[in-house]
């Protein structure tokens, strides 16, 4: 079987030479991406203190971050990207939709209990 | 009937075994759906932390106090560079499998050998990392003080810098309750190590020391942790304080809620224990290619599919990171 690589990252902006150099191409890209989140993480900007959809700006970077640092991880270092189309809707799609389903859920429910300690139902500071 | 065999032998073409729709062999296919069985495990727990986080959303520990120590730093606020330098290991040492995964495909046996034990070696230091993770987590330096209602008191001075508990408090001796001992007391009852102080000589320490103040798990619309007033603050120690916490384990925790504990040890640990196994594994692996036993068989698959394996330990990480560490 041939070892054929696609060899295009960022939509085919950046074409490497061989499968090597694009393995240490992709791990500058993972590297840089977490200096930023840790860098974001230590020092916290204010600017992004501001609530996105119920959610801090700056959590909602991390997570963005975190899902470009697992695509990368999977289609690169995994060789996703060489699977064919059937596979990676199998595998991808079906983790994404129970893992969705699953945080709304849970979520939901943990935001319902908070609401119930809360407005006092039941008494928890003493 | 010579047409209805001719169609049957097509068909067995098809049905009886070596085609390959996915253009994947059977073990690499099973290997991808392991891994997506695994990561709904891994997003089960991940998404119960969310669930109880949310319970307790106005009182969470903030990780950035919780994490602040570095190997041979004693004393330095280092928030989150170890579990940084943990995080870029594990992307390492996958960059080195997905490298001997390379060499597998140029049948390169000499270099599959150096880069499967460069794997092997970022497996170890990141498990060893984690290791002391856990020790300096489970020793605590502050101290803490847990109410009847299971929430936890900090100590903190008029500037609002933590204070341990060992720099106010002064222990009685003769106050000092003896740790029961199944030796010497009822067998079949067991009891873990007393704590240094009790409820009430942190009483008489914050009641010698004016600068010193309590703190609440409750969270400021600033996100900080509430501190009380002096007045407050003998209050609650006085009427509330139950039992004195150093560290943490599965029932108490010095940082705030337990739970958060019992998340850190749960899912971390799962965590370690994966990558645990695939450092067995990739030695095993390792001993294979040593041995020449894929260069026998003329393909490196083997590698690969443990290679996948250990992709998907670094990719938990990433979302671990995110989950316990920044968010």
């Amino acid at each position: 079987m041939a070892h054929e690589h696609k060899l295009e990252i960022f939509r085919g902006l950046l074409k490497f030479k061989s499968n090597t150099q694009k393995i240490w191409g992709v791990l500058i890209f993972l590297t840089i991406v977490t200096v930023i989140e840790v860098v974001l993480g230590i020092i916290k900007p204010e600017s992004l203190m501001v609530k996105v959809l119920g959610m801090k700006a700056l959590n909602w970077i991390f997570i963005i971050l975190t899902i470009v640092k697992a695509y990368y991880i999977t289609w690169d270092f995994m060789h996703m990207r060489d699977e064919t189309k059937g596979l990676r809707r199998m595998v991808v799609w079906t983790g994404i939709f129970l893992i969705l389903y699953l945080i709304f859920i849970l979520l939901q429910e943990g935001g319902y209990v908070f609401r119930v300690y809360d407005e006092g139902y039941i008494k928890r500071d003493f | 009937m010579s047409t209805t065999v001719v169609n049957a032998e097509t068909e067995t073409k098809t049905w009886d075994g070596g085609n390959q729709p996915l253009q994947a062999s059977y073990g690499k296919m099973m290997m991808w759906f392991f891994i997506v069985s695994d990561a709904l495990t891994f997003s089960g727990f991940l998404a119960a932390y969310g669930f109880s986080r949310f319970k307790f959303i106005d009182a969470w520990p903030i990780a950035d106090e919780v994490f602040t120590h570095f190997p041979f730093l004693h004393g330095v606020d280092a928030p989150m560079y170890y579990v940084a330098f943990m995080t870029f290991v594990l992307i390492m040492s996958s960059v080195t499998m997905v490298l001997a995964v390379d060499a597998g495909h140029h049948l390169n046996k000499s270099k599959v050998t150096i880069y499967m034990f460069l794997t092997i070696l970022g497996g170890l230091i990141f498990v060893g990392s984690q290791a002391w993770e856990w020790n300096t987590f489970i020793k605590g330096d502050y101290g803490a003080v847990q109410t009847k209602g299971g929430n936890i008191l900090q100590f903190v001075d008029t500037d609002g810098h933590r204070v341990a508990l060992k720099d106010f408090v002064t222990s009685d001796d003769h106050a000092a309750r003896a740790q029961h001992e199944d030796k010497n007391g009822l067998w079949f009852v067991s009891e873990g190590t007393l704590p240094t102080y009790s409820v009430d000589e942190v009483l008489h320490g914050l009641e010698a020391h004016e600068n010193i103040l309590v703190r609440t798990q409750t969270l400021t619309e600033n996100g900080e942790k509430t501190v009380l007033s002096r007045a407050e603050s003998l209050e609650q120690i006085k009427n509330n304080g139950k039992l004195v916490v150093e560290g943490a384990n599965l029932h108490v925790n010095e940082y705030g809620s337990p739970l958060f504990a019992d998340f850190f040890f749960f899912i971390t640990g799962f965590h370690g224990f994966h990558v645990f196994s695939g450092v067995v594994i990739n030695i095993i692996i390792f001993f294979n290619v040593i041995l020449g036993t894929y260069e026998r068989r003329g393909s490196y698959e083997m590698v690969e599919k443990v290679g996948l394996y250990w992709h998907f330990v670094d990719l938990v990480w990433v979302f671990v990171f995110t989950f316990f560490y920044l968010v």
